[in-house]
């Protein structure tokens, strides 16, 4: 099976971008990796589908100059997915603009707790938590 | 008889349109879905006992010629998922109507619950029926698309944040599935299962172990294995109980089937189970490590979750016929026990106003039941004889033994460790939120230094030095932006103040529904059930091990012999 150079130069180049993008911190730029990383994916079905052929519509081609037909039918409902998403996350964009005045996307709270244990140099809750119980009074005169 | 095997897609998803449609009538909408659900438990029953007796059940959509089309499998497999995920989701669905989440104005402004529930449902149904890897494609999109929906309900902060990081990583795993379907369709011309079982073997090594590489790394996103489980653990405490509960239940086993299901359909040589049994090892020791951290008990029990989720794939990376039926039996067992805790949480949640352990205490006088409806679960997801979690654990690690590999029995060892650190995570919640008095839980928490105050004025020693743009603590350097957003999350669903304050000013709900505990009792007496019919349960499945390790049964089935 001989394949085409210029999709796959096009979908890698795409995929690239869309990775990228997806690293960004702002959930738009995400959105639109997602998207640019999608398109590239689309493309890769069309090199999945090997050699062009004619439009496959029985009657008209003859079978064996058809194009395979398949792989369009996987894109368009990959194409219908990718829109639902889009509007999912644009809708999820807008929400965290009205909370935060921003769309980063945020932090894990663990990981921001862990964090902030880290720079206060303390062990975590429950790790106190774990004695809990029977030296109630050793650790309130600690604290006090 | 096959115009059974697409019912459990199809009612659901009739039964979302019927339920948007009587979205001003609360009433009729809960009879709709209460029906739709249980329809849906019967089938799958019939359908189980249908593919034990007499085979798989294939059903052609579409009316093409096969192999062309889609087909819709119901083999030993996918009936047994398929009936306990049933279950679970009419007992799931009971509980959060009597939760009353449905007509809640605040929760949810427009009545969708109802619909995306059952969407999810279905999708979850399409998943353990999908006969080809583009409808299996779909249907994780159909039920992702509702867990969006559900997890973000009502739009609060905490929910959007937890939801945007759970949204990118499916996204993410769903661009994935794609190039992979792609590889697959470019290697073999094929989608359909049964026909990749037979094309596969003929592709050269290194094509087949790049399909599988892509498949596995795919799904373990999906089941939470441990280098691919860091988004769980944060987003799915954020969401309501009920939501909460059928995620861990059932979102995850999906993923785990997809697994099984390609092991050992597509790639019964398994040149990976090497690495499948290192990430379950790794999943099993780090995820309990996780949860034994944990000072709120949603958390901790979905750091369980990923934990257990170890188990299972042990018993896949085995791939001898008793792994498989151990790991089966462990599926059925895990996704009973995990929703009737997270249900059960759901009523603490309600009876005590928190989760987090801190602010717990005495509800073991407070609420007797509730004392019971945890600790029954919570014991059987250690494996205290005789219930269920322990068979499944025996069997599993009894397949671990008999395979007898250093790795195999190292695996034996890290679940038997697992299995300790479970009870002794399980027990400390036990022991914290249940037995201690409230008072003392004030007590304790009052001595605690507060984590919301800013770490420099409390502890003057801990030195911050401002050097070329980081700031340096102890030996790490942190970025200043880090330490800004570190500071700057935080749990906005947590409570000012604890059980003990909530008791003293008499502002707690007296007494918890009876239409939310029954469904939580159901739940367990479920879990419990499976202890009772463990013997013919353990036979079926040894049976469907052997089919998966045949493979010639579903192929044949689909293909009806000869053709490809």
């Amino acid at each position: 099976m001989s394949t085409n150079l210029t999709l796959i130069v096009t979908a890698s180049a795409l995929i690239g971008c869309g990775v990228y993008l997806v690293l960004e911190r702002s959930l738009t730029r995400v959105l639109v990796g997602l998207l640019v990383m999608g398109n590239g994916i689309n493309l890769l079905f069309l090199i999945a589908g090997g050699r062009a052929g004619d439009a496959p519509l029985k009657g008209s081609t003859a079978p064996s100059a058809m194009s395979d037909p398949l792989p369009q039918a996987l894109v368009l409902t990959a194409i219908v997915i990718a829109l639902g998403t889009t509007a999912f996350l644009l809708a999820m964009a807008h929400r965290s603009w009205q909370l935060n005045s921003n769309d980063d996307v945020q932090d894990d709270v663990e990981d921001a707790s862990i964090r902030r244990l880290a720079a206060a140099d303390e062990a975590s809750d429950s790790h106190d938590l774990a004695t809990g119980g029977q030296d109630d009074d050793v650790r309130t005169e600690e604290g006090a | 008889m096959t115009l059974l095997v697409p019912l459990p897609v199809i009612l659901p998803l009739l039964g979302a349109g019927a339920a948007l449609m009587l979205s001003g009538r609360p009433r009729a909408q809960r009879t709709v879905s209460l029906s739709v659900l249980t329809a849906v438990v019967a089938i799958a029953a019939v359908l189980l006992v249908r593919a034990d007796q007499h085979g798989p059940q294939v059903a052609w959509l579409g009316a093409w010629t096969p192999p062309l089309g889609i087909s819709l499998v119901a083999d030993r497999l996918s009936a047994l998922m398929l009936l306990v995920s049933a279950v679970v989701t009419l007992l799931v669905f009971a509980y959060s109507v009597g939760q009353g989440m449905t007509g809640d104005a605040r929760e949810a402004p427009v009545s969708i619950y109802h619909p995306t529930f059952l969407v999810l449902v279905a999708g979850v149904s399409n998943a353990f029926l999908a006969g080809d890897l583009f409808n299996l494609f779909v249907s994780f999109e159909m039920l992702l698309f509702a867990s969006y929906v559900l997890l973000t309900l009502g739009g609060t902060a905490t929910r959007i944040r937890a939801g945007t990081i759970y949204v990118v990583v499916n996204m993410l795993s769903s661009s994935l599935f794609l190039i992979s379907i792609a590889a697959v369709y470019a290697a073999t011309g094929s989608l359909n299962l049964a026909q990749l079982a037979q094309r596969i073997e003929e592709l050269p090594d290194a094509v087949s172990l790049t399909l599988q590489l892509l498949l596995l790394v795919t799904f373990s996103v999906k089941a939470a294995v441990f280098p691919l489980s860091l988004w769980l653990p944060d987003s799915y405490p954020t969401a309501p109980a009920p939501v909460t509960a059928v995620f861990a239940g059932l979102l995850t086993k999906v993923g785990v089937y997809a697994i099984l299901r390609m092991q050992t359909l597509l790639f019964p040589d398994s040149p990976l189970t090497d690495l499948l049994l290192w990430a379950a090892l790794v999943t099993m020791v780090i995820g309990i490590l996780g949860a034994v951290a944990q000072s709120d008990i949603k958390r901790m029990l979905s750091f369980t979750l990923v934990s257990h989720i170890g188990y299972m794939i042990f018993g896949i990376g085995l791939a001898t016929e008793a792994g498989i039926s151990g790991a089966v039996f462990y599926v059925a067992h895990h996704i009973t026990i995990q929703t009737a805790l997270f249900l059960v949480v759901g009523l603490i949640e309600r009876r005590a106003g928190s989760t987090a352990l801190l602010r717990l205490g005495g509800l073991a006088r407070l609420a007797p039941v509730l004392g019971i409806l945890f600790f029954v679960p919570a014991m059987n997801l250690a494996g205290i004889p005789p219930m269920s979690g322990f068979l499944g654990k025996v069997g599993l690690l009894q397949a671990g033994l008999e395979a007898g590999t250093p790795l195999a029995v190292a695996l034996v060892a890290g679940g038997v460790v697992t299995s300790l650190l479970t009870l002794y995570a399980v027990a400390k919640t036990w022991t914290i939120a249940f037995w201690r008095t409230p008072e003392q839980a004030h007590e304790t928490a009052q001595a605690l230094p507060n984590p919301g105050e800013e770490a420099d004025t409390q502890h003057p020693s801990v030195t911050m030095v401002r050097h070329r743009g980081h700031v340096h603590v102890g030996g790490t350097a942190y970025a200043p932006f880090d330490l800004e957003a570190a500071r700057r999350v935080r749990d906005d669903d947590e409570p000012d103040r604890d059980l003990y304050q909530l008791l003293r000013d008499d502002q707690l709900p007296d007494r918890l529904p009876p239409s939310m505990v029954l469904p939580t009792a159901a739940l367990v007496a479920f879990s419990l059930a499976f202890t009772l019919v463990a013997g013919p349960l353990f036979g079926y499945t040894d049976r469907t091990a052997k089919d998966l390790l045949q493979r010639s049964p579903y192929v044949d089935a689909v293909l009806g012999g000869g053709s490809r």
